[in-house]
């Protein structure tokens, strides 16, 4: 055992995780901000938001599905002594943790059912970056918003599901954003724009 | 001071996430009831155990609290929520609606608008719309998930059949989205209209019926109603009897054995700030 699976969780995890919190539950509510998360310092390759957003909403109760190479034994056993979460597949999954890449394909993951549509996945997503880029629409969202996201077509189909769908959380560093199956998703106006121009 | 006796705002740690995950999912599908592992609180059924449970969740060290029960900060419910968090999580506390970062209500939106950055946590005792037309849960599920609301209609068209008008008054049933019908818990129908497009986030926690549900800032919330028939906002016609305001939401007090009343506005923090910046009633003193 790698003497760092015991250390890098809260230090104060009552008052800490309330703040995470927040800051994720903000972040849902208001699709397209940018907010910071802090408090944790997991090891690589889980990034800092990542793990604090797991230590936030996971323990024994929440099965995680770890994508591509952040299935690894240094994040296994941070998470398993960390929040206890069992690991599985991805059909079987509440949370999965993963690069865009490695965390596609979509279908398989758990999207709820018509009288329980809660019972979905979500979708935990490391970003290189964080920043303006697709136009999103919808509830939490005044007028529009922007966000960079990893493709387009992905959520527009996962947007024709609801009320059933996924819901994305995508994190940076010790920054996060969020994407909720309720956003409509469209090309921003600046592209739609250049690409109208060209054609 | 904190109450050191108590993890930070009373609930453990895993309760406290399991909360959080409810209240994700609820904000991701506006208006759905999610189903929640709704814990025994320190209070009866009643006395707002979903609320106070979603505060427990969302609550931080830096928040400011606030408390109102039909509009007022000084009820015994809304006292006692208010002292339960001063204790538990250290919190500031206020009467203020634009010092508050958190405000927990039960059956008022007040009368100041909200701003972002505030989250309204509402208090609600039956979370099912539907629950009176339909008892079984297993059916109103059914219904909500085939989105079969023609009963709701029925009922408002009863009530037009036998009133001449849609006399439904509070828990006036609202379609969000285009897509869930929800109860915006036990408002008057004049608080309808603020449940839409406001800035900051709604919260909706009913602890006895286990369900938590949302209402993301800037969402559509439409009061249902008919073309011949629209919505309208109601409220007793008579201005505040303390500061004068026309535009606020009513309490009738009987005031003498001789059928003497006043109206004043149920909003307290609302009604004493315009009596502070001189609005003056006809029955102050």
């Amino acid at each position: 055992m790698q003497a760092n699976t015991l250390s890098g969780g809260f230090a104060d995890p009552a008052t800490q995780s309330a703040h995470a919190f927040r800051s994720v539950m903000e972040a849902m509510a208001r699709p397209g901000t940018i907010q910071d998360i802090h408090g944790v310092a997991p090891p690589a390759p889980l990034s800092p938001a990542m793990g604090a957003v797991l230590l936030t909403l996971c323990d024994t109760e929440t099965p995680v599905y770890l994508a591509g190479d952040m299935d690894c034994e240094a994040a296994r056993a941070w998470l398993a002594f960390h929040t206890g979460a069992p690991f599985v597949g991805p059909a079987h999954c509440m949370f999965a943790v993963g690069k865009w890449d490695t965390i596609a394909p979509l279908e398989v993951y758990p999207i709820g059912t018509s009288e329980y549509p809660d019972r979905s996945a979500t979708l935990i997503v490391e970003c290189s970056e964080l920043a303006a880029g697709a136009t999103l629409t919808g509830p939490g969202i005044k007028d529009q918003a922007t966000l960079s996201l990893p493709e387009l077509e992905a959520f527009q189909a996962n947007r024709t599901l609801f009320p059933l769908g996924l819901d994305f959380i995508f994190t940076c560093g010790e920054r996060l954003a969020a994407l909720p199956r309720s956003t409509e998703v469209s090309r921003s106006s600046s592209e739609a724009i250049a690409q109208a121009g060209a054609s | 001071m904190t109450d050191q006796a108590y993890n930070f705002a009373y609930l453990d740690e895993q309760t406290k996430r399991m909360i959080r995950r409810a209240i994700l999912k609820g904000l991701a599908i506006p208006g759905y009831q999610v189903p929640f592992a709704s814990r025994e609180m320190p209070m009866p059924y009643g006395w707002g155990t979903g609320g106070v449970q979603v505060s427990a969740a969302v609550l931080t060290p830096e928040d400011t609290f606030k408390v109102i029960d039909q509009g007022a900060d000084d009820t015994t419910n809304a006292v006692s929520i208010r002292t339960f968090f001063q204790r538990t999580a250290g919190v500031a506390t206020t009467t203020s609606t634009s010092d508050a970062t958190v405000i927990q209500t039960r059956h008022r939106i007040p009368e100041e608008a909200l701003s972002e950055g505030q989250i309204l946590v509402y208090q609600v005792p039956i979370p099912e719309p539907l629950r009176f037309l339909e008892p079984r849960e297993s059916e109103t599920r059914k219904m909500h998930s085939l989105e079969e609301y023609g009963l709701m209609h029925v009922k408002l068209y009863e009530d037009i059949s036998r009133h001449g008008h849609i006399a439904t008054s509070y828990a006036y049933p609202v379609k969000v989205e285009g897509r869930y019908v929800m109860d915006p818990s036990p408002i008057p129908k004049f608080d309808n209209p603020k449940l839409g497009d406001m800035a900051a986030i709604q919260l909706f926690g009913a602890g006895r019926e286990q369900r938590i549900y949302a209402l993301p800032p800037y969402t559509q919330v439409v009061s249902l109603d008919f073309e011949d028939h629209p919505f309208e906002a109601s409220k007793a016609d008579h201005p505040c009897g303390m500061c004068g305001a026309t535009d606020s939401y009513l309490d009738e007090l009987i005031i003498d054995d001789a059928g003497g009343r006043m109206f004043v506005c149920s909003d307290t923090d609302y009604c004493e700030a315009r009596q502070a910046a001189g609005h003056k009633g006809k029955d102050a003193a």
